[in-house]
């Protein structure tokens, strides 16, 4: 029972991770109808931000706040300097731009930081595990990410819903070219969007970084992934990838930790082990088609335009 | 009028290379020079150059060519890496590989065309038994070798049960199936990871903490190493649980695993304390060479390619259509090797010793490997029987 508990929290934890940079994402290709690949970059660039800031400030959590705010910056910038230049093109013009934002990304990582990547030490407080309930201890740090995602979750949801800039970028996700006719002064909007994305995916990354090692490449995978879950939520919805990430989260972690014990069951030992792994990462793609042949605007599409 | 251009270029090229290759000693090496990997590449052509700066740049009299190419770690494109190194390139020797599911993609290809192939670490058990050829060598060992000294070493120290984690690959499966083979006790659980895409190993913790086994064996080569310890030391199982490895503490996660890795014992045919002459110049010399950076053993194994490639090359006099000299010379691993000396198998693997290495503080106040102890002697891999060669 206590092992299901905590399956439940890594799946959890690693749903809201998923969130954070699914949501940037969802509002930028939402809103902007931009494809964004590079992403992931801004994920990899909030983690070198977040251990170089540590390293000189000795302090992880002044260290994570400058590296927000330099993501964020950096998100404006790269939105300023190249990315408004694509608005108006096709789809294929953009996933091919961002692509090369890819490879510029991470070929300055390895100027700047060199190619052995970078670790990212927690504060001793935050290694200890907790006892959440008798017998069941839990990471601190993963106990801090569930924590610091779902107010994150609950700030947006407050500024989409609540606020006169949430109701333009919903407004903006349903139909672009009339909150533009109405004399909202779009372009400064989609900065903002844009800027507000690649805080998120900063966040993210640099969330992640103690967890994992912060190195080149390592928004790509998790982009994959996150592409996975604004598919499901319905894109432009943030209460869409909010929902999808959590399945998706819960979904992969459940399949890895209980499917090859149910194998085993069925098959003989050996094959049940390799079987595991491949199926239990199949699931969330499962997921994906099932919903895309189901519902094919997602769970929960923005409103119709 | 361009294209004509181009056509006599492109001829003159091919008219011009077989003329060189008789009178330079051509050598391919693949291994991984980009991702997050591409730190354990840059270690092998590092200790590859290092020991042709060593043989004076020559082989036999001969100036040596060397093509790097990338696999990015991943089997097709080392397999078509390696196509091209056989088919335009032409190369005499093949060296390199890190990943076993590569080497084994792309092990056909050499070996159809006759080319010398040093693998200077994966060793898949494959490889050894039922795929062994005459043109295939391995400067590394067997995958089952190293894991199971490190369960032989489990139960010098008592150990009653252990939960098992590995990437799900050739190499991870030969792994938990090597420390299986030798180690005496219970094995609980058995889980394997999807590789090389999954970082993050939360659920896989949390199963071995709740099947109460007495120890943990992992092997995650790389980053994921570092993954791992961070996430074991986070969880705070590392207080709960003693974790045994195999190739996933070395020099080049080291800096990054920091105290996570110190008390984390693992099996190894080289370190870089082995009391040799050659070890400790080859040592020295990297560190002088590539300032900031020290050297694995997947260098090392890359170094002694290298020396091998010499010996059999030496002794046929730079003939290297003697494909059967050099063989025979190959065999008899006439040269010196940064582990010590050793035989080879009929097989042409390997029979080493392991020893134990342990984390320690060196003389700068650095982390390092240190040799503790060793484990096994002259071991050699359990599949020769399968190797039709004998």
């Amino acid at each position: 029972m206590y092992l299901v508990v905590e399956q439940l929290l890594n799946g959890l934890q690693f749903g809201l991770l998923l969130f954070l940079l699914a949501a940037g994402l969802t509002l930028v290709f939402g809103i902007m109808d931009f494809v964004n690949l590079a992403h992931g970059s801004l994920y990899m660039m909030g983690a070198y931000f977040a251990a170089t800031f540590v390293a000189w400030t000795g302090s992880f959590v002044l260290g994570a706040l400058m590296a927000l705010g330099a993501t964020l910056l950096l998100g404006i910038v790269l939105e300023y300097v190249a990315l408004r230049h694509l608005y108006g093109r096709d789809h294929l013009d953009q996933v091919l731009a961002t692509f090369g934002l890819i490879l510029f990304f991470n070929d300055a990582v390895r100027l700047i930081w060199g190619p052995a990547g970078l670790a990212l030490p927690l504060p001793a407080w935050l290694t200890v595990p907790v006892q959440i309930i008798p017998g069941v201890y839990y990471p601190a740090y993963r106990l801090m990410i569930i924590v610091v995602a779902m107010a994150v979750a609950a700030m947006l949801y407050l500024v989409v819903m609540r606020t006169r800039v949430g109701m333009l970028i919903r407004a903006g996700a349903s139909n672009r070219e009339m909150i533009g006719a109405l004399g909202i002064n779009i372009k400064l909007l989609f900065t903002l969007v844009f800027g507000l994305g690649a805080a998120l995916a900063g966040l993210a990354g640099l969330m992640q970084a103690p967890i994992l090692t912060v190195q080149i490449g390592m928004g790509e995978n998790i982009l994959i992934l996150a592409f996975v879950i604004i598919v499901i939520g319905g894109i432009g919805s943030i209460r869409g990838a909010f929902m999808a990430a959590l399945f998706v989260g819960i979904i992969d972690t459940m399949g890895r930790a209980f499917l090859p014990d149910l194998l085993r069951k069925v098959l003989s030992g050996a094959a049940a082990s390799t079987a595991a792994p491949a199926l239990s990462s199949m699931l969330i793609y499962l997921l994906m088609a099932i919903i895309l042949v189901l519902r094919p605007e997602g769970l929960f599409p923005a409103a119709k335009r | 009028m361009k294209k004509a251009f181009w056509l006599a270029g492109a001829m003159a090229l091919a008219l011009a290379q077989p003329a060189t290759a008789a009178d330079s000693v051509k050598i391919g090496f693949v291994s991984t020079f980009s991702g997050p990997t591409a730190v354990i590449g840059n270690d092998m052509r590092n200790s590859f150059e290092l020991a042709l700066d060593h043989l004076g740049r020559k082989i036999d009299g001969k100036p040596v060519e060397v093509i790097y190419e990338d696999d990015q770690q991943k089997p097709d494109v080392g397999k078509q890496k390696t196509e091209k190194l056989v088919q335009s390139d032409k190369v005499d020797f093949i060296v390199g590989y890190i990943w076993s599911n590569v080497l084994l993609a792309s092990l056909k290809t050499a070996v159809d065309s006759k080319t010398f192939l040093i693998s200077a670490n994966a060793g898949p058990s494959q490889l050894a038994g039922e795929l062994c050829s005459p043109y295939v060598f391995s400067t590394s060992w067997q995958n089952d070798q190293t894991p199971a000294a490190m369960g032989l070493y489990m139960n010098q120290k008592g150990v009653k049960s252990v939960f098992l984690i590995g990437p799900n690959y050739a190499a991870g499966k030969d792994m938990l199936a090597g420390v299986k083979s030798t180690f005496k006790g219970e094995v609980v659980g058995e889980e394997y990871t999807v590789w090389p895409s999954q970082l993050d190993f939360s659920a896989e913790l949390t199963k071995a903490r709740n099947s109460k086994a007495e120890s943990i064996f992992v092997f995650y080569p790389g980053a994921a190493g570092v993954q791992f310890l961070n996430q074991y030391a986070q969880a705070g199982i590392k207080a709960q649980i003693p974790l045994y490895t195999a190739f996933t503490v070395d020099e080049l996660s080291l800096p990054l695993q920091k105290d996570n890795a110190i008390g984390i014992p693992g099996a190894q045919e080289w370190v870089n304390d082995l009391p040799n002459a050659e070890n400790k110049k080859f040592v020295e010399d990297y560190r002088k060479k590539y300032p900031g950076l020290r050297p694995t053993y997947y260098g090392a194994q890359a170094y002694d390619a290298a020396q091998l490639i010499n010996s059999a090359v030496v002794a046929v006099k730079g003939d290297l259509t003697k494909k059967d000299a050099m063989k025979a010379e190959m065999e008899k691993a006439n040269f010196k090797s940064l582990r010590g000396p050793f035989k080879y198998g009929n097989n042409h693997i390997p029979i080493q010793n392991f020893y134990l290495q342990d984390v320690v503080k060196d003389a700068d106040g650095q982390l390092s490997l240190k040799t503790v102890a060793t484990i096994v002697k002259d071991d050699q891999d359990k599949f020769h029987d399968k190797c039709s060669m004998k």
